[in-house]
């Protein structure tokens, strides 16, 4: 898994969101949570998986030194 | 009053907090406005999300959510956290490397040197200052309306005059934002960015741990989470809205309605299938006509409002969080991180911050549509709860004291950053940075923002019935319109001076003209229901491309600057 395959997942987070699927379903999950709320705090851990692939698989260690390293540009 | 000692004793923590802060403060206006860019993932962590979580989040939610339904978390939380994570990798790592390296305080600082332009500072300041009080706002009306509920009866002979008869004696929103505001300012005023992190630390703790037993007491006050469940307002087969149960003080417990209560009916749907259906609990839009009982004369009237969201709508409230880009108060609490690996923790737990405090707000808000009046302001759905179903007056002052942790961690900042923006991209900026000693410059910023403290507490009591939740997306919208200018400055070397005072102007008039449309900052949709952010972004970016392209490229020094890839 690379750069462009946490992109990928970042875009396709956007279209999972509009979850049009369950627009007017309202039966509980668990006993006690709408459906159309229980996706959306599944989704947001999802969101939270996804931040830790990006660290994992797309971090910006360039910035890092980029940022310790002194300025010579003025 | 036991509540009010509560509240107090929480304030006075808070204060004690402020004086610590001082103790550990270097006296360089760096450590001032920047904390000496020490800041780790946990202290980062907190203070970026207690600082993003505000009245909005707590009070504006629940409230939202009970003249909603569910689809307000989905709406603003869920891809909040999706949105404010990817911020914080690409925009927040890019913006603290580029702070560290060039010594930046502020944002107007990095857009000055990206678009070699000194009048761009001039242009941002007056926008950002006007974009960041109604977001000061919302903290002291928030505040005012969470206070005045749970203080009822405690000074019957003091205050007379209460926001709504069953609140006689309750501590009045003026006196409110009069003590919240003397609190923060005191601890930004002694500790700066430090003091505004540990207390915001502090309060973001305070307010999850006690957002989380408040959920736990109303359930139990509900008859448990599965009773929870069957309590919000339901639709019969007449289109009538009716509540099936209520809460009885005397026992203490959930009793059903014989016959159900009428509260309101159905005008129109988009639905067919909505006998038995309970609104709250859907995202369907339904147009509603509620009673409102006026406990003073005891006059019955009515008024309309629709549950539930276009799916229009909805898509296009993505464009909201943006805003979260170009927050400069957000900007200054990243310059504060120790190194770029500070970024983690706040990239993989905020959207998880985020579903533990909204989910069981929008929660609660939905079930509320089963217990109060419709009529009742959405601000004081929450503590009208509390208030309701959990009758401990110790544990309504805990509950009340986290209510005010999370209002007051984002005051902290955004005093903060006028302060500093001031201070730096105004004055010092002006006079030359030899004019000035650092002890003058951290007294100018506390000079500052005091004015704006003052100025701050005078407006929301012009605008003390705003609602919180509307006031909050149009001071994002705003925001959100000048993302494209972040974005651009970061990623798009092509970027010119002039097509970022394009982008700005249009994101400007745009934002003014649909506020203007609005009627200064209610709530408004264009067309099938887009909302306004939308456009304003899609206006900002495309001036930004065209003008960008029609003038010059960036001298290819600043592009180097800006650009550090290309040159590795």
């Amino acid at each position: 898994m690379g750069k462009r395959m946490v992109w990928f997942l970042f875009v396709l987070m956007f279209f999972l969101h509009q979850d049009f699927w369950w627009w007017d379903q309202s039966f509980l999950v668990l006993g006690f949570l709408p459906i159309g709320l229980a996706y959306h705090a599944t989704f947001s851990i999802a969101c939270a998986i996804l931040g830790w692939l990006a660290i994992r698989f797309a971090w910006p260690a360039e910035l890092e030194k980029f940022a310790d390293s002194p300025d010579q540009s003025k | 009053m036991t509540t009010l000692i509560v509240i107090a004793c929480y304030l006075c923590l808070l204060l004690t907090l402020g004086f610590f802060s001082n103790r550990l403060f270097r006296g360089t206006s760096k450590d001032y406005f920047v904390a000496s860019h020490s800041i780790g993932p946990f202290l980062l962590l907190m203070s970026v999300f207690g600082t993003t979580m505000t009245a909005f989040a707590l009070v504006g939610s629940t409230g939202k959510s009970f003249e909603r339904g569910i689809g307000t978390y989905g709406l603003m939380a869920s891809i909040s956290g999706l949105v404010h994570a990817g911020i914080f990798f690409l925009i927040g790592i890019r913006l603290w490397a580029f702070g560290k390296k060039y010594g930046y305080i502020t944002q107007i600082q990095f857009f000055r040197d990206r678009f070699d332009s000194d009048k761009l500072g001039y242009l941002l300041f007056p926008i950002l200052v006007l974009l960041v009080v109604p977001y000061l706002l919302i903290g002291i009306i928030g505040a005012g309306k969470t206070i005045e509920p749970v203080t009822a009866g405690a000074f019957p002979t003091f205050f007379t005059n209460p926001s709504a008869p069953p609140w006689l004696g309750g501590i009045p929103p003026w006196l409110t934002g009069l003590v919240v505001c003397l609190v923060v300012l005191s601890y930004v005023f002694m500790g700066g960015s430090r003091g505004a992190a540990f207390a915001n630390t502090f309060q973001t703790i305070v307010f999850m741990f006690m957002g989380l037993v408040a959920f736990v007491f109303i359930i139990k006050a509900l008859g448990g989470i599965e009773n929870a469940g069957k309590i919000p307002a339901r639709i019969t087969e007449q289109s009538i809205i009716v509540q099936d149960y209520r809460f009885d003080k005397k026992q203490a417990t959930i009793v059903a309605n014989e016959p159900p209560r009428v509260i309101g009916k159905v005008l129109s749907s988009e639905s067919d299938d909505i006998v038995n259906k309970q609104p709250h609990l859907w995202r369907e839009a339904t147009r509603v006509e509620f009673k409102k009982k006026n406990l003073k004369s005891g006059e019955v009237s009515f008024f309309e409002r629709e549950l539930g969201f276009s799916f229009i709508t909805f898509v296009t409230y993505l464009f909201i969080p943006l805003s979260v880009g170009m927050f400069p108060h957000l900007f200054q609490h990243w310059l504060t991180a120790k190194s770029a690996k500070s970024f983690r923790l706040t990239v993989i737990a905020h959207p998880l911050c985020i579903m533990i405090v909204w989910v069981p707000c929008v929660l609660v808000g939905a079930w509320a549509s089963g217990v109060l009046q419709p009529g009742i302001p959405p601000p004081a759905v929450l503590s009208a709860m509390l208030n309701l179903l959990v009758g401990d007056p110790i544990l309504i002052g805990l509950l009340t004291a986290g209510i005010l942790a999370a209002i007051m961690s984002s005051l902290d900042s955004q005093f903060l950053c006028l302060g500093t923006i001031f201070t730096n991209d105004i004055v010092v900026h002006r006079a030359g940075k030899k004019r000035f000693t650092d002890k003058q410059i951290i007294s100018i910023a506390r000079i500052f923002i005091i004015c704006i403290v003052s100025l701050t507490y005078f407006l929301a009591m012009l605008a003390k019935d705003a609602n919180v939740f509307d006031l909050a997306i149009w001071c994002f919208s705003g925001f959100s319109a000048l993302f494209p200018l972040v974005f651009s400055a970061l990623y798009w070397k092509r970027a010119t001076k002039y097509g970022a005072i394009a982008s700005i102007v249009a994101a400007v008039l745009s934002w003014l003209y649909f506020f203007h449309l609005s009627g200064y900052g209610g709530e408004y949709l264009v067309g099938p229901g887009i909302v306004p952010a939308a456009i304003c972004f899609v206006a900002a970016s495309v001036a930004m491309v065209v003008v960008s392209l029609a003038t010059n490229p960036p001298p290819p020094q600043t592009v180097a600057r800006f650009f550090p890839e290309n040159n590795s």
